[in-house]
């Protein structure tokens, strides 16, 4: 008979292998339709366009070189390619004001959440988790109903007489932020109401009791405990609104593009393929900066709090 | 003058702030459905209230073919993404940290890490070349690109669920002369079916929801709900579209209170 | 009392385990070795951390020994798997199936082993009169308090007949009454059942009362096994002192070693006879263990002197500490009577009289 020594190291062997066939087919599935196709992303990057969409096998970096450049059809030279950089700093601006204003109407939201009691907090908290749960497109699409030249704000303008002419909301920028902002919201406030809830509001009435003011408490007290929710919502509303398609195609009217739909472009009526996949890679990259950021602090405020 | 008593929570403004933002998040949705009930044949005017375009999408047969397949697609995806993460739930939890453990972590929430429209892409190159090599082009792609990308969101609350439940109750069972398979069938699967229905669910509403990835995984003609009204969107829009958005949130909303509810219970 | 003494129903023999590898080692137990009579109430005494839980898991089967075999009545069952050992454990968190119903989780085991539907039945009855469980039968385990927890717990433990039943500190998560009262529940089943009970505990006053023999355990090593009587009153160690009751610790010369006793010089020149412990080494500077209810105080010599240093109120009886002249602090403890006070008071000079049968010289 085995010994037990032997028998526990031979039952330690069975385990490891057993917990690698249960999560075979997860890291199979994942592989074949997620990761895997992300390296030939990288792949076709490198590659040369073919005439009608796909690519040509054949070495190229002009993909890469076209993310920020242009080429002169006349003289060879490169340049800056204008449209191309716009469109990067759209999608960086307005998912840094994305950012901004959630974290503006998000904080105080998710503060009046906490500070509810227990029973009805449960109630608002339902009523945030609603339009998280509910389909993008639909949300992206009630919000053309509230800015579109017919929809609600401008008939209520008009029907008060402050304006004579619809304004012109749809298809700008400012479409694209109002409709992010709206999307996103919820996932700001959550985080941070999951901090906000495990605060201890007798570090509060510590903080009251030791002479601050309500924006001292607040300041001093309140947000440095609930940084790491705050920085965890920031996250959650850069990140996708980085890479938004949905929002700028409905609301944006296609000519205020983000980098999601210029990669789509790429792919279709630009025929470019190694260029869409280079701005993918790309906006992967940046999006991975992003983690990486997110990633450092919460594991250093984490070592703070111990 | 009685002064009002100091209030610990209060902070001025916030409570505006909050009400102002539960009003925006409701608005647009309350719109949505309120152009939904309207007569008139665009969404320009406003002629009364009727239930003509809901009438109207239940007979469009485009819709009807749109909603059977997200229906058909988001089952088969949930089921299979439910199988595969609380399969590996079960490989990933109250062990000692094992060589590749980490690895695991990531790549199975690797797909929460990349923007949709990469994985569009990526999938569409990939995809279209064995729809060439292999002249299928059924409805198996998107079941596979949506059952990856919903693998970590029924993993979470599985995985959770196990992290709360230490490994006691099962050694308690094989005190009992259950075998492994016993301890799982009778004890751990019984603990842990909340958790595997909260997952099922998510799954669903989550690829339910898919455009992005949809829209460059599929074949022609095969437009799930989602694909087909964003496609209906580039066009002057009808207000038959608000009325299929209005179902299709009341079925959200349906199942997030489920959801919530099947969470919320305690075993 | 157990008929057949002799007869071992468990023999831990020579069991080593080691947790971690490499730098990381530790020696959760390091070469224990135990035998455990049938029919016997055998617990396991020490700190946390003293390896008590791990030889329990071992006999349980939930770890494997590195080295070494557990043996019951003879054969080693070290190698098998839980499910495989006619053992059974009561847990500390209790461990019941939340999920089922009282009489289900009784069952559960009798159900593993494919025992007919009938069987079961009639002993899921018989376990719930035993346990007086009868009227809750119905209920989900966390419909009930933790004290019917406790005895559901037990009931499933025994209702396979286990050869042995092991215990894992049951009775910690109890309040203090409650704790009293299960303490005499455990004696009476285990008297009713006649299972052998490993009892693992950290609480030396639980085990003193409800232990047939108890192993002290420290830093995974068995230090002394022995009856309540022989643990208390004559303990073989310094450390067995000093975590079974208040002890006063002196240090003395010994000479004349022979058959368990020896004479001991104290410090303060005074000469008592003592008991030795097994295996005691001679020496010059060796400790000398009194009971503070062994010692008695005296307006006149004794074998030691000084001053009082405080008195403290106990109810029962009152402690008094006597700052020796020799600087240590000794205790001793004098039992109360109604109307008359203690007789001393602090900064009293006194002298302390250690009888013939009080000191008990240990190994360190």
């Amino acid at each position: 008979m085995a010994s037990a020594e032997e028998v526990a190291k031979e039952a330690e062997r069975r385990d490891i292998r057993d917990r690698w066939v249960l999560s075979a087919p997860a890291l199979i599935i994942i592989f074949l339709a997620a990761s895997g196709p992300l390296l030939i992303v990288v792949i076709y990057s490198f590659l040369t366009p073919g005439p009608y969409g796909g690519v040509v096998w054949k070495f190229s970096t002009d993909g890469w070189l076209s993310v920020l450049l242009q080429r002169d059809i006349f003289d060879d030279t490169l340049a800056f390619a204008d449209a191309h950089l716009s469109i990067f700093w759209r999608s960086i601006s307005l998912s840094f004001y994305t950012t901004v204003l959630t974290l503006f109407f998000g904080f105080p939201t998710a503060y009046f959440i906490a500070t509810r009691p227990p029973k009805t907090r449960e109630v608002w908290v339902f009523l945030v988790t609603i339009p998280f749960w509910t389909n993008l497109l639909i949300r992206t699409f009630a919000m053309q109903q509230v800015i579109r030249n017919e929809g609600l704000v401008n008939t209520a303008l008009m029907a008060l007489g402050i304006i004579k002419q619809p304004l012109q909301i749809m298809n700008t920028d400012a479409a694209i932020l109002l409709g992010m902002i709206y999307v996103y919201l919820p996932l700001m406030v959550l985080p941070i109401y999951a901090s906000m809830e495990k605060l201890d509001f007798r570090l509060v009435e510590a903080g009251y009791d030791l002479y601050a003011g309500r924006w001292q408490v607040l300041r001093r007290i309140v947000f440095p405990l609930i940084k790491p929710g705050v920085i965890a919502g920031s996250i959650l509303v850069f990140i996708p609104s980085l890479g938004a398609y949905v929002i700028p195609r409905v609301l944006g009217g296609g000519k205020n593009m983000m980098l999601g739909n210029l990669i789509e472009l790429q792919f279709g009526a630009g025929r470019n393929w190694p260029l869409g996949a280079a701005i993918s890679i790309t906006l992967m990259v940046l999006v991975m900066i992003a983690l990486l950021f997110y990633v450092r602090n919460a594991s250093r405020s984490e070592g703070a709090h111990g | 003058m009685a002064k009002r008593p100091f209030d610990i929570q209060a902070q001025p403004g916030f409570g505006f702030m909050a009400l102002l933002t539960f009003f925006a998040l409701y608005l647009p949705i309350a719109a949505l459905v309120t152009y939904s009930f309207n007569t008139a044949d665009s969404l320009s005017r406003w002629d009364g209230v009727s239930l003509r375009w809901f009438i109207s999408a239940w007979h469009n047969s485009a819709v009807q073919d749109a909603s059977v397949r997200s229906l058909v697609l988001a089952v088969s995806a949930a089921a299979l993404s439910t199988i595969a993460a609380t399969m590996a739930a079960l490989a990933t939890t109250r062990t000692r940290p094992y060589p590749g453990l980490t690895f695991k972590y990531a790549f199975i929430n690797q797909p929460l890490m990349v923007p949709e429209i990469v994985t569009g892409v990526a999938l569409l190159i990939v995809f279209s070349r064995i729809k060439v090599w292999t002249g299928y082009s059924g409805l198996g792609y998107l079941i596979a690109a949506h059952t990856a990308f919903c693998i970590p969101f029924a993993y979470l609350p599985i995985r959770a669920r196990l992290d709360s439940m230490d490994l006691t109750l099962e050694r308690a069972a094989a005190d009992l002369y259950a075998t492994p398979w016993k301890a799982f069938r009778f004890v751990t699967l019984p603990l842990l079916r909340p958790a595997i229905i909260a997952g099922f669910m998510l799954a669903f509403v989550i690829s339910l929801d898919d455009v992005v990835i949809t829209e460059f995984v599929k074949s022609g003609g095969q437009d799930t709900l989602p694909t087909y009204m964003l496609g209906q969107l580039r066009r002057e829009t009808s207000p038959e579209i608000n009325a299929i958005a209005t179902v299709f949130l009341a079925l959200s909303v349906v199942l997030v209170t489920v959801f919530y509810f099947v969470n919320r219970r305690k075993p | 009392m157990p008929d057949k003494p002799d007869r071992n129903a468990i023999e831990v023999v020579n069991v080593r385990k080691i947790f971690g590898s490499g730098e990381g080692q530790v020696a959760a137990l390091d070469t224990v070795s135990v035998s455990i009579r049938e029919n016997e109430f055998f617990t396991l005494l020490g700190p946390s951390g003293c390896g008590k839980t791990t030889l329990l898991r071992l006999i349980a089967g939930f770890d494997f020994p590195t080295a070494g075999e557990i043996l019951l009545y003879g054969q080693d069952i070290a190698p098998l798997p839980p499910f495989k050992r006619p053992v059974n454990t009561v847990f500390q968190s209790y461990a019941l199936f939340p999920h089922m119903t009282v009489a289900d989780n009784i069952g559960f085991g009798l159900e593993m082993l494919g025992k007919p539907k009938a069987e079961i039945k009639a002993r899921v009855a018989e376990m719930l009169k035993l346990v007086k469980m009868e009227a809750l039968a119905g209920r989900r385990t966390g419909q009930i308090s933790g004290g019917q927890q406790q005895r559901v717990a037990l009931a499933r433990a025994l209702a396979p007949q286990p050869k042995v039943l092991l215990l894992d500190e049951p009775l910690s998560a109890l309040d203090f009454k409650l704790r009293k009262d299960m303490q005499i529940e455990l004696k009476r089943l285990q008297h009713e059942t006649g299972i052998t009970f490993i009892f693992v505990t950290h609480d030396q006053e639980e085990a003193l009362t409800m232990s047939d023999r108890i192993a002290v355990m420290s830093a995974g090593k068995i230090l002394q096994v022995g009856s309540p009587w022989d643990i208390y009153d004559k303990p073989a160690e310094r450390f067995v002192a000093d975590f079974i009751g208040e002890t006063n610790f002196l240090t003395a010369a010994v000479s004349n070693i022979g058959n368990g006793k020896a004479r001991a010089t104290l410090k303060s020149g005074a000469t008592i006879e003592a008991t030795v412990a097994e295996g005691f080494q001679p020496k010059d500077n060796a400790t000398v263990v009194v009971r503070p209810e062994h010692a008695k105080l005296t307006k006149d010599k004794g074998e030691l002197s000084g001053t009082v240093d405080n008195i403290v109120y106990f109810g029962t009886d009152t402690h008094i500490y006597v700052r020796l002249d020799s600087g240590e602090v000794f205790t001793v403890r004098q039992q109360n009577t109604r109307s008359a006070g203690c007789g001393f008071e602090r900064g009293d000079k006194v002298g302390i009289v250690v009888g013939n049968d009080a000191a008990q010289v240990v190994r360190d």
